[in-house]
């Protein structure tokens, strides 16, 4: 292979090259710094005589006499089923100690898209045992549902406690509870060491870390590394769900991380810049990541995702989470005010969404009454929640005893049915009783999105008061 | 140049100079603006975007990983085609019209490949042609020369092409041919195939615009009932994510009482294509029946799909459109999102370091989504059929904010705007679309046609309740600052009544099998039903009942249970009567 000393300029995380071949767009570079350090890097422009390289350790200690080298393929990810119980750099290398990987296949990681028409469409319940998804925001068998979260927020509680307590409960049925296990794909950009503890104690306390592969890229690793890191995660996801038959979950934290970086590389190329100085094409990456996700006729496995990003500011509106909600489908919302009233998780269900519920739930997938009870109680907590801030100007005794039970109700909905703590698992069948106990301190005729026959079935007559006696004794002789 | 004709690459073989992303430039290639070139080794498909002296700047179709200076690029000599004829419709193509089953038998595999080219109508299959014209009869471009059952629901009408000169009719078949046997002959030589080529950047010829006066009818109750759109019209459904402008688009694909729907998914999701795929060809026409697949023809190009042919998925399906415009038919599409397009066109325009205008756009942002719009409306075609093509474009502005260059740009075009409303999914009112600020300028030319065909008192009814709503919304003000007891009775009553024409009338359950295609004699009948109980309700409050036992009687929280009920006609009638029973015992 030739070796060119032909570094024209070093700019920020790029470096340019003079070549006397032609070399192919996104392909692999070795950079051998004079002092030995060998550093990687992809070809981002290629021009007759000319390419522009971004580096992704970093461009310390690169000058004009390191060498280049250029390996005529694109960045691989070696694959393999005993990447399980693995834990990777952020570029794939193995950091645990263990032996060395020996590929079955090395796949390119900017994986090619799935042809639309070879999808099926995902609709097979995850029971994550927690309330707030679970009965209000469903997540399903090869969807994209991040978590919009801020920092200080327990975002990785809670991506903890999906890994470890999602089930498909129809499969656990079925085969037992190990086959309806997920292998989980652990992609970490720019977290912090303590982050990185958290979750790796978690995996080996819980014997999760054996059906897990981790990339790590920490904080203070290479920025431009953190580019490749979601796709490494991503082809061996693809690999063990349509080559091995596993249902991946793959976490990806923190991709706001993960778009700085990006935003980086576009500034040390001089692109224009688009909203909030993110680049112009920052959708379509983004989307080249999520769309990773999802299942395919025919095979087996499949591919779910749950990436956190904390949303700089705090705000939707900026282009992270924007651009995330425009691919993903839905989300769900961590909220401030929830974790300060300390709600665990704090999850805002109105803020959430979940775009592929309506087919995952139902008849012989949940229950029957899911789909009705979800929307009486989106419809009930949001009148709740208006009526909060009605009450702070007018008072409890201004409002109607109807509007009082509304209130009653959205205090109990985030006491009862959102906060059930990190360690509790609930079943869908739980969950959905727990809505029925709190939809029926409203009148009857107020359930206006429910069937009237399910009414008849599950509403409680009464609800036993605890300080009214006469009730609590007639449910009993009931 | 369409995948079907196979011509002779040798006008000018250039070479790759460049590559970055999906633009690449050529030197040495002697090549026309939007000629459609192979890039590279592996006959990568790509169209001219720009020369400039020696070099020609392509963008490409496919993922270009690899591809470097030096390699081959040949021009086909022609611009982007697409094939029409039979075979469009119960199909699901790419940005590029390339068929993705066919994809996907070719490359063996679920994941895209690159360089794999498929004709957009299969060249093999026969197709029955049945002659309307005979020899000796006097043809002239684009008129009508025989049909083709293309589907249970369509029959495809074969035209002579409009490039064609027309003359005298030698000769004609019947039977079964495959789309590239003649079938008619002329006189002049001239031979008539069931295909045609189209450059998908150019609109096809037609006589005449007029006025559209007929409603596409969507069976959505808010915008048949308060918002229509026209056949032959325009529309926007701006909104930030997770709105509902999906679910909107595809209840209208499903509903909207079109002959012919052309579903472009550009730039968004692939379980969003694969949903329409799997429902469409098990959902009814409501038209007929047939399954909803027969008339629909999808157009797939994804968001992690290659941007230039994101940019390209417009044009292709607007082609498709028109071509079923000139057999005379109503032809829908619907592009969810045109936001994306118009950012793969700043994508492409940023690698060509083109002067930038608003936002990174390019300048001509305003003129392509003009042209694009343009290619709607209801026409008498050149064969002097008639046919329209309505256009429903999604918006996704970033951060939800209307003011963006996309949705101003396009507002000053389209004449309807459905503006969703993220406060309003947030609260799970769906279709979250927002009566204050949506609009339709078709309304008043389309209310003759609703007064004959559904209701005489259609514009007063929608009126009352365009006011309810109004007043309901200056009322909701005072409350957020005293409270809803401290109203008056009459404008608590008010309120009541408003409520219900927000969950009963303008709600709609995309998801429930009954409710989720509402026929406009329904959406009238609640409306209908929702006055009653205002004026009843209003009676009983002047008699003196007090507004509690007004707004208590069993039968009013019925009035949200019509849409679902599959006879709603009867349930109509006994629950009219019931709420007069009720209200006139008070008093
Ligand atoms: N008419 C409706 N009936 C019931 N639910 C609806 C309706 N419209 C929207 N929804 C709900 O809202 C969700 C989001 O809608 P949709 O996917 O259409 O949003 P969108 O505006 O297309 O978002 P994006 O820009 O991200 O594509 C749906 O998954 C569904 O749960
Ligand atoms: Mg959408």
């Amino acid at each position: 292979m030739k070796e060119y000393k032909t570094i024209t300029e070093v700019s920020g995380p790029l470096v340019y090259a003079e070549v006397d071949e032609p070399i192919g767009y996104d392909e692999m570079v070795e950079i051998e710094t004079p002092s030995g350090d060998t550093k990687r890097g992809q070809i981002l422009e290629s021009e007759d005589g000319l390419v522009a390289i971004q580096v992704f350790e970093g461009t310390t200690g690169i000058d004009r006499n390191a060498s280049v080298r250029f390996l005529g393929e694109t960045l691989k990810m070696p694959v393999t089923e005993d990447l399980l119980g693995r834990v990777l750099d952020g570029s794939g290398q193995p950091i645990d100690g263990g032996p060395e990987i020996v590929p079955d296949e090395r796949q390119d990681i900017v994986g090619a898209a799935i042809n639309p028409y070879s999808r099926e469409y995902p609709e097979e319940f995850i029971q994550t045992g927690v309330s707030g998804i679970d009965g209000m925001n469903t997540l399903v068998r090869g969807q994209k549902l991040p978590i919009f979260s801020s920092s200080g927020l327990p975002h990785n509680e809670l991506a903890l406690q999906v890994a470890r307590q999602a089930t498909v409960p129809e499969e656990a049925a079925e085969e037992g509870d190990e086959a309806s296990e997920f292998a989980v794909i652990f992609g970490a950009m720019g977290i912090t060491q303590e982050e990185a503890n958290e979750f790796m104690e978690d995996f080996e306390r819980t014997g999760a870390l054996e059906r897990s592969v981790v990339f790590m890229n920490l904080a203070d690793d290479p920025a431009v590394e953190r580019t490749v890191t979601p796709r490494m995660a991503l082809t061996t996801a693809e690999y063990l769900a349509f080559e091995k038959d596993y249902h991946v979950l793959v976490i990806l934290t923190d991709m706001t991380n993960y778009c700085e970086a990006l935003r980086e590389i576009g500034a040390a190329r001089e692109e224009v810049p688009g909203r909030r100085g993110y680049p112009g094409y920052m959708y379509t990456d983004l989307a080249q990541l999520y769309e990773r996700a999802g299942r395919i006729k025919g095979e087996e496995g499949s591919v779910t995702q749950l990436p956190i990003l904390t949303m700089p500011g705090d705000d939707e509106t900026h282009p992270i989470p924007d651009l995330t909600g425009y691919i993903t489908e839905g989300q769900i919302m961590m909220d401030n005010a929830l974790n300060s009233k300390g709600i665990e998780p704090p999850i805002n269900v109105s803020g959430s969404l979940s775009r592929l519920m309506d087919d995952g739930i139902g008849e012989g997938l949940t229950r029957a009454d899911h789909a009705d009870v979800k929307d009486q109680l989106f419809a009930a907590y949001a009148e709740g929640k208006d009526l909060r801030d009605l009450v702070n100007i007018v008072g409890r005794e201004a409002l109607s005893e109807l509007d009082n039970k509304y209130l009653d109700f959205a205090d109990r909905f985030e006491d009862e049915f959102v906060d059930q703590g990190f360690d509790t698992e609930r079943s869908i069948d739980e969950t959905i009783e727990i809505g029925w106990d709190l939809l029926s301190m409203i009148p009857k005729a107020e359930l206006n999105r429910i069937d009237e026959e399910m009414i008849e079935e599950h509403y409680r007559e009464e609800t036993p008061a605890a300080d009214d006696e006469e009730s609590a004794e007639e449910l009993s002789a009931d | 140049m369409s995948q079907a004709t196979q011509t002779e690459t040798t006008e000018g073989t250039g070479r790759i100079d460049s590559v970055s992303g999906p633009v690449v430039t050529a030197v040495d290639l002697d090549a026309r603006m939007n000629d459609v070139v192979y890039v590279g080794d592996e006959g990568l498909m790509g169209e001219v975007i720009e020369i400039e002296g020696d070099v020609t700047t392509i963008q490409v179709y496919e993922e270009t990983s690899g591809l470097g200076p030096g390699e081959p690029v040949e021009n086909t000599g022609e611009p982007l085609t697409v094939d029409l004829g039979p075979g469009m419709l119960d199909a699901i193509y790419d940005g590029v019209q390339r068929p993705l089953d066919v994809l996907e038998s070719k490359m063996d595999s679920a994941f895209l490949d690159r360089g794999v080219d498929a004709p957009g109508i299969d060249l093999d299959e026969k197709w029955e042609f049945s002659p309307t014209v005979e020899a000796g009869d006097t043809v002239e471009p684009a008129d009508i020369v025989g049909t083709v059952p293309e589907t249970v629901t369509i029959e495809h009408k074969v035209m002579v092409p409009p490039d064609f000169e027309g003359g005298v009719v030698e000769s004609t078949k019947e039977g079964n041919f495959t789309v590239t046997d003649p079938v008619v002959t002329l006189e002049n030589g001239e031979e008539v195939t069931m295909r045609q080529e189209w450059p998908v950047r150019q609109k096809r010829p037609a006589s005449n615009k007029r006025t559209p006066r007929t409603p596409l009818v969507s069976g959505q109750r808010v915008l048949d009932g308060l918002f229509p759109i026209a056949k032959g019209g325009t529309a926007a459904i701006p909104g930030p994510f997770g709105s509902g402008k999906t679910v909107t688009q595809h209840s209208l694909a499903k509903f909207a009482d079109a002959d012919i729907i052309i579903y472009v998914g550009c730039g968004e999701r692939g379980n969003e294509m694969t949903e329409v795929i799997e429902d469409f060809p098990e959902l009814e026409d409501p038209k007929n029946g047939n399954p909803l697949m027969a008339r629909t023809s999808l157009i797939a190009n994804t968001s992690n799909m290659p941007v230039a042919a994101r940019e390209s998925c417009v044009y292709t399906g607007i082609t498709i459109a028109e071509y079923y415009r000139d057999m005379g038919y109503d032809v829908a599409l619907m592009a969810d999102s045109t936001s994306r397009w118009a950012e793969a066109m700043r994508e492409i325009s940023s690698r060509l370091e083109e002067m930038p205008g608003e936002e990174g756009y390019p300048a001509y942002l305003a003129a392509r989504l003009a042209q694009f719009y343009e290619r709607a409306g209801y026409f008498e075609n050149v064969n002097g059929t008639e046919g329209s093509v309505s256009v429903i474009g999604a918006v996704s502005p970033p951060g939800g904010d209307f003011s963006e260059p996309v949705t101003q740009n396009t507002l000053r075009i389209v004449k309807t705007f459905w503006a969703l409303d993220a406060d309003l999914a947030e609260r799970r009112h769906f279709p979250s679309i927002n009566w204050d600020e949506s609009y339709s300028l078709y309304r008043d030319q389309l209310d003759p046609w609703f007064k004959e065909n559904v209701a005489e008192d259609w514009p007063e009814r929608r009126q009352w309740a365009v006011d309810t709503l109004d007043e309901e919304s200056e009322l909701q003000e005072i409350v957020q600052l005293v409270g809803e007891d401290a109203l008056p009775e009459d404008q608590r009553l008010v309120l009541e009544v408003a409520r219900y024409l927000r969950e009963g009338y303008l709600q709609q359950n995309a998801f429930n099998p009954t409710d989720m295609y509402c026929p406009p004699e329904e959406t009238y009948a609640i409306l209908r039903t929702i006055q009653v109980y205002n004026d009843e309700a209003f009676d009983a409050l002047d008699a003196g009942v007090p507004i509690e036992d007004i707004t208590d009687i069993d039968a009013a929280p019925r009035l949200n249970r019509i849409a679902t009920q599959e006879d709603w006609e009867s349930y109509v009638e006994d629950l009219r009567e019931e709420i007069r029973e009720q209200l006139r015992s008070l008093y």
